[in-house]
């Protein structure tokens, strides 16, 4: 499957597939002066854990190998600390290009990356609905839709910490009601629009 | 000194510590902090792989917002104060990115326009440690200092968004920012290189193998310290909630006690513990509350 080959037409999956195609482009154009000197690579504090090094995978960027590139884990392991972009002698704004990685990858609902961004999606949805995140509702989303009972008995004995604290937020709703419905719905249009 | 008052999601639950001790702090000096009115959340780093888009736009609602009050009161130009580094970041580049890009600026205010907001661009966004280094002298500091912290060795943990990408108050690959603070309220500074390393961030939910890897490296280094400070409500679940497992998996003994900046300050000040909320730490040895003079507490866990 060649991501950037899709053609154009009307339905929702489409239109979701040439967003993306625009989304691979522009991590591309970020880093198409990539002089594959490996100081992204040397400063990076999760590349112990990746299977393709960042520099490889800017290299498998500007070759549009894009089955090489979600099919590895590398973007999936950004902790987003900027050493690489602060270090990159070409100046990419690499840390974004990683953002931009793992927003495609939630798009194409790509199962490797289904932990990580139901985690995304959850919270975004909790802001959604009050303006604010609510730490309750947020996990309890999160847990639903994992459909995987393994993963919340992960959380359960720092959950249980913190609630006896009293730590975890209730949530202080805004004075308005229907929070950020009408921001969110803007920002989608905007972005099927352009 | 006045602020307008950017808490963020986390202050309002896990990190009501940092809230609690950032207001005591401030107010302890003499600065204002003036609440956004009905800020709404930054995004935190969901948003930036959502939607490009949208982890600009909610970050200047909270933007537009006080820039709207600084233009309508007699206060000034306020700068905005932001205590966790996740939603500094956010609110930063917003801050950054618009005064480039007209186009961009012009595209977020057609997103605003629906909430009837618009943002102008010319705000200052600023970390609670920017404040603290920038705008305070180390005299405020001596003239309030009730309970000097002799002895006490403390590692100073920055964290990474509060250094990169934006090269504001310290240097980002050597961060010494806090040293002369510390040194001011009478403490020592343990010599370490992990600063400024990153703490895995949400990779402790998501990817735990990978998190607790990065978490352990930085307790291990802090090894003869007494505590460790941090500014990030994020660093500091990282470096406190996993201590026990940590030293499980590399049978090591890590234990050490972790405080947000403005409490260690607060307690250098000689205010009491409750001002800011030292029972909600995960992490505060009894070694330390001794060394620091404060009664022990009877152990519940
Ligand atoms: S540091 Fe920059 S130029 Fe060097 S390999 Fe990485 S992306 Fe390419
Ligand atoms: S920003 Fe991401 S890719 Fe870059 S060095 Fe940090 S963790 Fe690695």
């Amino acid at each position: 499957m060649n991501l950037m080959q899709k053609t154009k037409t009307k339905t929702k999956t489409e239109k979701d597939d040439q967003l993306t195609n625009k989304l691979l482009t522009s991590v591309k154009e970020m880093v198409q002066t990539c002089m594959q000197c490996g100081t992204c690579t040397a400063s990076c504090p999760n590349a112990f854990a990746m299977d393709y090094t960042p520099r490889y995978l800017w290299r498998l960027v500007l070759m549009e190998k894009t089955d090489e590139i979600f099919h590895s884990k590398t973007f999936t392991l950004c902790s987003s600390c900027y050493y690489c972009t602060l270090r990159c002698p070409r100046g990419l704004e690499l840390t974004d290009a990683m953002a931009l990685l793992k927003q495609i990858a939630a798009r194409q609902k790509l199962p490797q990356y289904k932990q990580s961004s139901l985690f995304y999606k959850n919270f975004m949805e909790s802001v959604r609905r009050h303006g604010r995140v609510r730490e309750m509702e947020f996990m309890t989303l999160y847990f639903i839709t994992m459909k995987n009972p393994l993963v919340p008995l992960r959380f359960i004995p720092l959950g249980m910490k913190l609630m006896s604290k009293g730590k975890v937020s209730l949530g202080n709703p805004l004075k308005r009601s229907g929070a950020l419905n009408a921001v969110f719905k803007k920002v989608e249009e905007l972005e099927a629009g352009s | 000194m006045k602020y307008f008052y950017y808490p963020g999601c986390s202050l309002e639950g896990t990190a009501q510590e940092y809230n609690l001790s950032t207001e005591t702090f401030m107010a302890a000096v003499g600065a204002e902090l003036i609440e956004i009115e009905d800020w709404v959340c930054c995004g935190a780093s969901a948003a930036a792989p959502t939607s490009h888009l949208l982890s600009l736009a909610l970050p200047a609602i909270n933007l537009a917002i006080a820039e709207k009050a600084n233009a309508e009161n007699q206060n000034g130009n306020l700068d905005i104060l932001v205590p966790c580094s996740a939603c500094y970041i956010n609110l930063k580049r917003v801050e950054e990115v618009t005064r480039k890009d007209t186009a961009l600026l012009n595209k977020i205010n057609l997103v605003l326009e629906v909430e009837g907001h618009q943002l102008q661009g010319n705000i200052h966004v600023r970390h609670l440690l920017d404040v603290i280094v920038r705008d305070m002298g180390m005299e405020m500091f001596r003239e309030r200092l009730k309970k000097p912290l002799d002895g006490i060795s403390v590692a100073p943990y920055y964290g990474c968004q509060c250094l990169r990408p934006y090269r504001v108050f310290d240097d980002p690959e050597d961060p010494r920012s806090m040293e002369p603070i510390l040194k001011a309220v009478g403490a020592s500074v343990h010599s370490w290189n992990k600063g400024g390393q990153c703490c895995g961030a949400s990779h402790t939910t998501t990817k735990p193998e990978v998190g607790l890897e990065l978490v352990a490296a930085i307790l291990k280094e802090a090894k003869g310290a007494d505590a460790i400070v941090t500014v990030c409500p994020m660093c500091q679940m990282n470096l406190e909630a996993y201590q026990k497992k940590i030293a499980h998996k590399y049978q090591e003994d890590i234990n050490i006690t972790i405080l947000y900046l403005p409490q260690l300050l607060c307690l250098a000040f000689g205010l009491s513990e409750n001002k800011i909320g030292l029972d909600l730490n995960l992490s505060v040895t009894d070694q330390f509350r001794e060394k620091i003079g404060l009664k022990q507490r009877k152990s519940s866990e």
